[in-house]
């Protein structure tokens, strides 16, 4: 036949030391956790050795990628697959992220509601005196019991939508713009063009991070909303949390194809690796608006 | 390094199945571990029969046999049923539609390594209570509600065992489906492919989509442990039946994703064995996806007696008896396949008609359960256990089975014993009615699931489903010696095996070769 053969691997060892990091960190993790509310945290070393491993992993395997796809193995149809994979493992994302907004809109149309009075029994047996409010500073608890016995920890207020976040917002959005500008260059074969804006694009993701990151110490020094804030403060952070990860994730993501830019790989045709960053990076922002909205702004 | 090797050479012993980048190996991976955890899950089911075999405490303790039911659900469930599936997707999928393997091989195998660690991560704590029988395992049911589970002292475990389990089956999902679009032969349309490839192609979109989402409430269960955070507590403004939603959100089309694959061989099996096209191809097609679509949005009718307006119990009743509507089609058109069909009765076939018949069963008590008005009568009784032990036991596994005796002469290049295999379907057959059958009744006089203990008047209805299960239970010994024989020896397969076989993997020598279409075949 004239089309290439599809690449098949020869057997890898990756795999198994992938699995071998996951269940070491995971196990680690689950054991350095205390079994009753209040026990102090144990040793955290076989986390991190797990963690150790996934990284010594990641940077094996796709390595491995790296070189086969440069040596030219890769033809369209492995290209395909490729993307598919990418593709789907991105809704896979948005389907983490839909159960936390899941649990937010929950809170926030229904159980929060109900608490306070619009399923009357709940109310009036186990919660008297609490009132809704959003975002949720007056926990049902609070309606009920002395300062002094809280489980949950009283925040004094919270992150402003139009403040840092919405500075994030414009960051977030401009890197968007940014990489897109980045694949252009590529295009056209500009690689002083395709490094400066992939620059620009990994500068304008770490300073969003940092951003995140200095608004969590306002919230936890200044204002004491916690994690363990009640439900908004459990949201709150859940979700940003996760999406800041993801935004820590794509960030690293773009560090490297930058370097590998600078080496001189990708084409103007044959771009994969570059293009499935730029759609993360694309995910992350999309759901970043999300939150923007639904839990800095309305 | 590994891939410095140009050419096909293989490492041989444990190397071979551990670095292994072959479908076909990792296929039979698949299937080996499935039927070990179906033996550690029907060990523990075992042990509730045998406890509840006479009324009062006799054996185990309440904790233990808490412990028991809860394994047993989620390794059948997460080990056995799934994984077995994925092990027949991985062998068929790529030979039905004429691949060279599927699309990103050492994703398939790190997708199938995830699973021992993540079985060896939910079972860990059985042991780690100093003595067996004091075991710390998990015993809050399989469907693991809030705020119950939150008082597992061992809790992380668990939670970290359901996310390696996603983390697998994510990209098992994902490597299925971007085989199925996208390494299929030349002229492979995508309404010429086999039945199985359809509905795997339709479990992969729900598993992908769905079990982010559990992976999200074990995530959220465990910040509330450990972090402080309030999903499922009221206080902080959470609530537990939150849990209950985000858990059913992916339960529901849980239950599809393990009977949607045997669908499909069931559809592969019938035609073969009646000499005759499969009945309504186009509408079997459409049913599955009406049927996966509907999974998404019936959540709630395993929330009936929660508590919900009337309006949810409406919506969810009517969405719910609509998935009689596509699941009645496939049924009527494998019977349609089979009318005036040149049938012969090979154990393949006796399991896809058992499987037709008994899964129907289920089907229509699931009918009763999904009308809120009559749930009320049977949430939580052993009515709810007869179901959907009738569509996970006689529907999923009995086409799993079927589909390993379809394929086994394929896989192995040797006929299995068809005496014994018959033998094994029969006293299979009739046990698993002995065992569950009885279950409706005493669930419709009120007995309650999860329990070490009855009321004295469900006693012979007890003793008779034991009976029924230990029998049912020894007979899957029979089915581990038929396998192995055949393995070892046997009468030859042809390449067709079947008379009336049809596709692509029937085209190839029995046992196929370890590469298989490494030169697409063109399709007419």
């Amino acid at each position: 036949m004239a089309e290439q053969k599809y690449y098949l691997p020869q057997p890898s060892y990756w795999p198994l030391i992938g699995s071998v990091g996951l269940f070491t960190t995971t196990f680690g993790f689950a054991s350095a956790l205390p079994g009753k509310a209040g026990d102090p945290m144990g040793n955290m070393l076989m986390m991190y050795i797990g963690l150790a491993i996934l990284a010594f992993m990641m940077f094996g395997w796709f390595s491995t990628v790296v070189r086969e796809s440069e040596a030219g193995k890769y033809n369209m149809q492995v290209d395909m697959s490729f993307r598919m994979g990418m593709m789907w493992f991105i809704f896979s994302e948005v389907m983490f992220f839909a159960a936390f907004f899941g649990a937010l809109f929950y809170a926030r149309q229904l159980s929060v509601p109900w608490l306070a009075g619009g399923d009357p029994g709940t109310n009036e047996l186990l919660w008297k005196g609490f009132q809704q409010n959003w975002p949720l500073l007056q926990t049902p608890e609070m309606a009920v019991k002395p300062d002094a016995d809280l489980t949950f920890s009283k925040a004094s207020g919270v992150i402003e939508a139009w403040g840092v976040p919405f500075y994030n917002t414009l960051i977030l959005l401009t890197s968007g713009l940014t990489v897109t500008f980045a694949h252009w260059a590529l295009k056209q074969k500009n690689r002083t063009g395709l490094i400066l804006w992939l620059c620009a694009t990994v500068v304008l993701g770490y300073l969003f991070v940092g951003l995140q990151a200095s608004e969590y110490g306002h919230a936890y020094h200044a204002l004491n909303l916690k994690l363990s804030s009640g439900i908004y403060g459990t949201t709150f952070f859940m979700l940003t949390g996760f999406h800041g990860l993801h935004v820590t994730i794509g960030a690293t993501m773009l560090l490297i194809i930058t370097l590998r830019s600078i080496k001189g790989h990708f084409t103007p045709e044959r771009h994969f690796a570059f293009e499935a960053v730029a759609w993360y990076w694309h995910f992350v922002d999309v759901v970043w608006l999300g939150l923007f909205i639904f839990v800095y702004w309305l | 390094m590994s891939d410095n090797h140009q050419h096909h050479d293989h490492p041989t012993g444990i190397k071979r199945w551990l670095f292994t980048t072959n479908h076909k190996d990792i296929g039979t991976l698949y299937l080996w571990f499935s039927f070990t955890m179906l033996l550690i899950g029907g060990s523990f089911a075992m042990v509730i029969r045998a406890e509840l075999m006479y009324p009062g405490m006799q054996l185990v303790d309440p904790n233990f046999f808490n412990m028991m039911t809860t394994l047993h659900g989620l390794v059948m469930v997460f080990g056995a049923i799934m994984p077995s599936t994925v092990g027949l997707a991985n062998w068929c999928i790529p030979m039905m539609i004429g691949a060279p393997d599927m699309a990103l091989p050492r994703m398939n195998n790190w997708s199938f390594w995830i699973l021992p660690f993540a079985a060896l991560m939910l079972l860990m704590p059985m042991f780690m209570g100093g003595n067996f029988m004091s075991g710390q395992g998990p015993a809050f049911g399989w469907t693991f509600y809030e705020p119950l589970s939150g008082q597992y002292n061992k809790l992380a475990f668990f939670v970290f065992a359901i996310h390696l389990l996603g983390i697998s089956s994510i990209m098992g999902s994902i490597n299925i489906i971007a085989t199925i679009l996208n390494m299929r032969a030349p002229g492979m349309t995508l309404m010429k492919m086999p039945l199985f490839v359809w509905t795997w192609l339709i479990t992969a979109f729900l598993l992908i989509a769905v079990m982010p989402v559990l992976a999200g409430a074990v995530t959220m269960m465990l910040t509330d442990k450990y972090f402080g955070t309030s999903f499922f507590n009221a206080a902080g403004g959470g609530d537990p039946v939150l849990f209950q939603h985000v858990f059913w959100f992916f339960g529901h089309p849980e239950v599809y994703i393990m009977i949607l694959p045997s669908f499909g061989i069931v559809s592969q099996i019938i035609p073969t064995f009646a000499r005759k096209k499969l009945f309504g191809y186009a509408s079997m097609v459409y049913a599955t996806a009406a049927i996966a679509f509907l999974s998404f949005i019936v959540w709630a009718h395993h929330m009936f007696t929660v508590g919900m307006p009337v309006a949810g119990e409406l919506y969810f009743t009517y969405a719910t008896v609509m998935i009689a509507v596509p699941t009645a089609v496939k049924v009527f058109n494998w019977t349609a396949t089979m009318w005036k069909g040149a049938m012969t009765f090979e154990t393949p076939m006796l399991w896809a008609i058992a499987f037709v018949v008994l899964f129907t069963i289920g089907g229509f008590t699931g009918l009763m359960l999904g009308v809120a008005t009559s749930d009320f009568q049977y949430q939580d009784t052993y009515f709810v256990v007869a179901h959907f032990h009738y569509v996970l036991v006689t529907g999923a596994l009995f086409g799993v089975i079927g589909g390993v005796y379809y394929w086994l002469p394929k896989w192995t290049g040797n006929m299995y014993n068809e005496k014994l295999s018959k033998l094994h379907f029969w006293i299979s057959a009739i046990s698993v009615n002995v065992l569950f059958f009885p279950q409706h009744f005493i669930g419709l006089q009120g007995m309650p699931r999860r329990v070490p203990d009855y009321n004295p008047m469900f006693a012979d209805w007890n003793f008779v489903s034991s009976i029924g299960g230990f029998v049912f239970g020894a007979s899957q010994l029979l089915f581990l010696y038929i396998v192995i024989s055949t393995i070892r020896g046997g009468a030859k397969a042809t390449s067709q095996v079947w008379e009336g076989a049809e596709g692509l993997e029937w085209t190839v020598p029995s046992p196929a070769p370890y590469h298989t279409f490494e030169n697409p075949p063109l399709i007419k």
